[in-house]
């Protein structure tokens, strides 16, 4: 039986935008504009989207790493957003991000090992005499010598950043982790490492990831479920098989045909779009995709489409799907 | 058979640092011939870039230092060319867009004055013409409202707006080669594609040769004519795109291929290459690429491979796996 981690319902997360002498609010980004969606324990859920659709945005809101504007977010049942300062703390451990640049998330003054294991000890969880050993057994489990220990940041390549990025989390034994980008600026001999080290330690420890990518054949490759997401919203959710095979909304298609293959002999029908993506301070009324869709007609403009499921497990919004 | 516009004849391009002398481009040869797109891959530190600035003389010298080889454009040797000569080469002849377009742009300056800048110094337009001419431009690389755009600042255009002008913008001068510096990494893959688009476009229009330099295997066999892949420092093949791809040859190449998760292709496990790219400084006479290989011999530790012509006439690998000295071991 599938047990759900992650529950989010109708998500809202807006930052405001001050102007003026007297700094008032004269408008809002809707970078989360109502997403609703769950994550299973166990799995890797896969967020994709261009820059700016706002699924990073989802990952710190679901760590409570920003604060809602509206919605719920439950983690194994409780909502997280009413939880006191104290006791979010002692959450913590149990929910922790990678982040896509691990050297800005160094300290470049703090030894490899140390910052490791710093949030043990910060969260009383290991003995300070007991730290080191569980570090050094953490950085075996991510590919790192032991001698690395005492080495600081910037004697790490990119993808060993990655390694004690991912260690950071993993030492906290976590049930669930957001990996925001996590292979996007590696390069492809380094990421398929770090993708294979990713998917081992998921079989592993039973772990459960949101993963963010604007690479839809990393997601593909990691995860179980997809949701494409498009200026704020959840555009198409489905199984990876399913999402891939047969993608409804016409944006996840225009996506996947934009993709290029290592294969020059491929000839492909290409769907370009054209123009850029608009902004999320003011998004286009109706269905927010209309003003680059192939297929959009008049009633795109006025009525938003209902996100609705279309076979059983997969939803789109669109009113042609 | 196209004519060659730009050889590289046995480039090489150091820095001297603290650490030591690190070669970026250790004896590079190959060859960009006229109406042709020829694409550099390699993973970041391969030396890819420096070879390009290089061929545009843009290597800050010091730390950088030419320690020898030629690069012929058109015959010349541009290596050999004063200051002068190479400005007008530069932005006229040869022109080169980057990888993030807003470094590039003066962002206190519209777009129309930095896209008439060239006209005005190269081809020595009247105010008059050279708006008439930027107008084009704008157009041609595929932005409605050019009049608007004329005079709007970098900052109001999306990322991928200001790739079109830059394009827009190394076009002015007519140029005989466009380098492409990773020019759309930088890019969500919507725009990506619509940049790609965009410069196969205006290679069959204008018939400009390109060197496009890219990471993305994708892009690669999208764009390309003929690759060439470098690692540390060094070309270690080259062939036809149809040719590299469809038998590859040197184990990086194969390696890279069999690493990149490929969209409707799901595989249980991704091929990895194991380790990392070496330490630049102070490489040895071997190939680069030993302690990584799983092809790994004697040979290939103490002696450098050369790159030799393996198969079909144009495919050239640098690898002992296909050398006599190395097939008897």
């Amino acid at each position: 039986m599938t047990e759900t981690l992650i529950q989010v319902d109708n998500l809202k997360k807006y930052f405001p935008i001050t102007g003026g002498i007297l700094q008032r609010v004269v408008g809002n980004v809707k970078a989360v504009d109502g997403v609703s969606f769950h994550i299973n324990k166990g799995e890797s859920f896969g967020l994709v989207g261009e820059s700016g659709c706002g699924k990073s945005t989802i990952g710190r809101t679901l760590l409570r790493l920003n604060d809602k504007t509206e919605g719920k977010v439950l983690f194994k049942g409780e909502d997280i957003h009413s939880y006191s300062k104290e006791k979010l703390r002692s959450m913590r451990p149990k929910m922790q991000i990678v982040f896509q640049d691990p050297y800005s998330s160094l300290n470049p003054r703090i030894k490899v090992g140390e910052a490791i294991g710093e949030a043990l000890l910060d969260h009383g969880l290991v003995s300070p005499r007991d730290v080191k050993q569980r570090v050094l057994e953490t950085m075996r489990i991510c590919g790192l010598a032991d001698y690395q220990y005492d080495r600081y940041p910037h004697e790490f390549s990119g993808g060993q950043r990655q390694r004690i990025g991912i260690a950071r989390a993993l030492i906290m034994n976590p049930e669930f982790i957001v990996a925001d980008e996590p292979v996007s600026a590696l390069d492809v001999s380094i990421q398929a490492q770090i993708i294979n080290l990713l998917s081992d330690l998921q079989r592993e420890k039973n772990l459960t990831y949101l993963f963010i990518s604007h690479d839809l054949s990393v997601v593909e490759h990691l995860c179980n479920r997809v949701g494409v997401m498009y200026l704020g919203s959840m555009v198409e959710l489905a199984d990876t098989e399913e999402l891939f095979s047969h993608p409804l909304h016409p944006y996840t298609k225009a996506l996947m045909s934009a993709i290029p293959i290592p294969d020059p002999t491929l000839k492909r029908e290409r769907i370009i779009l054209k123009g850029d993506i608009p902004s999320p301070a003011n998004p286009p009324s109706g269905c927010k995709f209309h003003t680059r869709c192939p297929i959009a007609a008049d009633i795109c403009k006025q009525a938003n489409p209902e996100y609705r499921e279309v076979r059983k497990g997969h939803f789109v919004a669109c009113h042609f799907a | 058979m196209a004519k060659d516009l730009v050889e590289f004849k046995n480039l090489e391009t150091h820095f001297h640092t603290s650490a030591g002398i690190v070669k970026a481009v250790d004896d590079v040869s190959f060859t960009i011939r006229e109406g042709e797109t020829l694409c550099v891959v390699g993973e970041s530190g391969c030396g890819k870039s420096v070879t390009a600035m290089s061929l545009m003389r843009l290597v800050e010298m010091p730390p950088g230092r030419h320690a020898g080889g030629e690069i012929l454009f058109e015959g010349k040797d541009l290596l050999k060319l004063s200051k002068r000569e190479m400005s007008r080469i530069r932005g006229n002849e040869i022109a080169m867009i980057f990888q993030e377009p807003m470094s590039s742009l003066n962002p206190v300056l519209t777009i129309g004055e930095q896209i008439t800048e060239p006209l005005a110094l190269h081809l020595l337009l009247d105010r008059k013409a050279a708006k008439k001419r930027a107008i084009e431009l704008i157009t041609l690389v595929g932005i409605p409202r050019a009049e608007e755009i004329f005079h709007s600042y970098p900052h109001e255009l999306s990322g991928g707006m200001r790739q079109r002008i830059m394009i827009a913008i190394a076009l002015s001068c007519d140029p005989k080669l466009l380098i492409a510096d990773e020019p759309t990494t930088a890019l969500d893959v919507t725009i990506q594609a619509q940049i790609l688009d965009l410069m196969r476009d205006i290679k069959r229009k204008l018939n400009t040769s390109i060197m496009l330099i890219t990471h993305d295997l994708g892009v690669v066999a999208e764009m390309a004519d003929f690759v060439v892949v470098m690692y540390a420092g060094k070309v270690i093949e080259e062939a036809p795109v149809l040719e590299i791809f469809k038998d590859p040859q040197h184990p990086y190449t194969k390696g890279l291929l069999k690493a990149k998760p490929i969209i409707n292709e799901k595989k249980e496990r991704l091929y990895s290459i194991p380790g990392q790219v070496p330490n630049p400084v102070d490489l040895g006479d071997n190939c680069h690429f030993h302690d990584r290989c799983e092809f790994c011999m004697d040979i290939c530790r103490t002696k450098l491979p050369p790159l030799r012509v393996h198969g079909d006439h144009n495919h050239k690998t640098a690898c002992w796996l296909y050398e006599e000295e190395g097939k008897a071991q």
